[in-house]
């Protein structure tokens, strides 16, 4: 009985490895990728024309900011070069 | 300020130029079409990390020897540093939605380079809002930023992140090294180009900072 018990535990622990690297199950069919729910569909183009986007838009209004501020200097400068002239 | 008008049309051309060299990079294995964003994204860090190693410099010299002129200058950089870091932490989250399947992770990598870009918003506020003063203290943060660089830069490397390694770019096939150095060309003439007509305003702000004070005397 105790040889027995031996033998069980035995193909049990050599079982059990093998059966854990065993290959995970062949894909039993296709699924189209429209076939996908919503949350799992996602395009990389948007992504990809958003970021550019980003890059450009943000270099325009920091141009955009520096002129605005440079013109506000030389408005400043002027009307104070008028006050010391008089 | 000589220099201004070629480095700003070269930078223009090569930006404008970029998008077709980026088309002709072959695509990624893994991630495809959404890892061009990497054309970008990358040199927007390169130069910020530059704008922020000029700021540091400009800020030790006004530390020690009372500079004007570096004062302006590290202003300027703390600016355009801030910039760049925007184009890097917009660009890299639509960049991760695609490849990593989230907007963002508060990895280590992430929050460091976050936490990078609001050091600068934190220095360039507090030349706002300081008072008498503000420019040492703004210096200080410039300094500090600049010893959290290398954090920032290694984090993929110290800490597990799910960040790609540091080891991407110097190992890049020739086709896609191509187009990523002259990105990387562009955005570094586009940072020297917005730096200097940065520190021009600086310049002409001064100038109006000593009218008033001519017209107070």
């Amino acid at each position: 009985m105790r040889r027995l018990l031996i033998v069980f535990t035995s193909l049990v622990l050599l079982a059990v490895p093998a059966f854990a690297g065993q290959a995970p199950a062949g894909q039993s069919g296709f699924v189209p990728v429209d076939s996908l729910p919503p949350s799992e569909q996602l395009p990389a183009a948007p992504l990809l024309i958003s970021a550019y986007a980003f890059v450009w838009i943000a270099v325009i209004v920091y141009l955009f900011t520096i002129w605005r501020r440079l013109n506000k200097v030389e408005a400043d400068m002027r009307s104070l070069a008028n006050k010391i002239q008089r | 300020m000589k220099a201004f008008g070629p480095v700003a049309v070269l930078a223009g051309l090569m930006l404008a130029a970029s998008p077709f060299m980026i088309a002709g990079a072959p695509y990624e294995s893994t991630m495809g079409l959404v890892q061009k964003i990497f054309y970008f994204h990358v040199p927007s860090w390169f130069a910020m990390f530059t704008a922020i190693a000029i700021c540091g410099v400009a800020s030790i010299i006004h530390l020690f020897k009372n500079s004007p002129r570096m004062d302006r200058i590290a202003e300027a950089a703390a600016e355009i540093a801030v910039l760049f870091g925007l184009m890097g932490l917009v660009t890299g989250p639509l960049w991760g939605r695609k490849a990593w399947g989230v907007w963002w992770q508060w990895d280590a990598k992430l929050t460091i380079a976050l936490l990078l870009e609001l050091t600068f918003i934190s220095g360039i506020l507090v030349r706002k809002y300081g008072g008498p003063g503000s420019d040492k203290l703004a210096a200080a943060v410039g300094i500090f930023g600049l010893a959290v660089v290398p954090f920032v830069y290694e984090a993929v490397n110290i800490w597990r992140t799910i960040h790609p390694l540091t080891s991407v770019v110097p190992t890049l096939p020739a086709p896609m090294a191509g187009p990523f150095w002259f990105c990387v060309t562009a955005f570094m003439l586009l940072m020297a180009a917005l730096l200097m007509l940065r520190v021009n305003l600086g310049k002409r702000q001064a100038a109006l900072d000593e009218l008033y004070l001519a017209l107070e005397d």
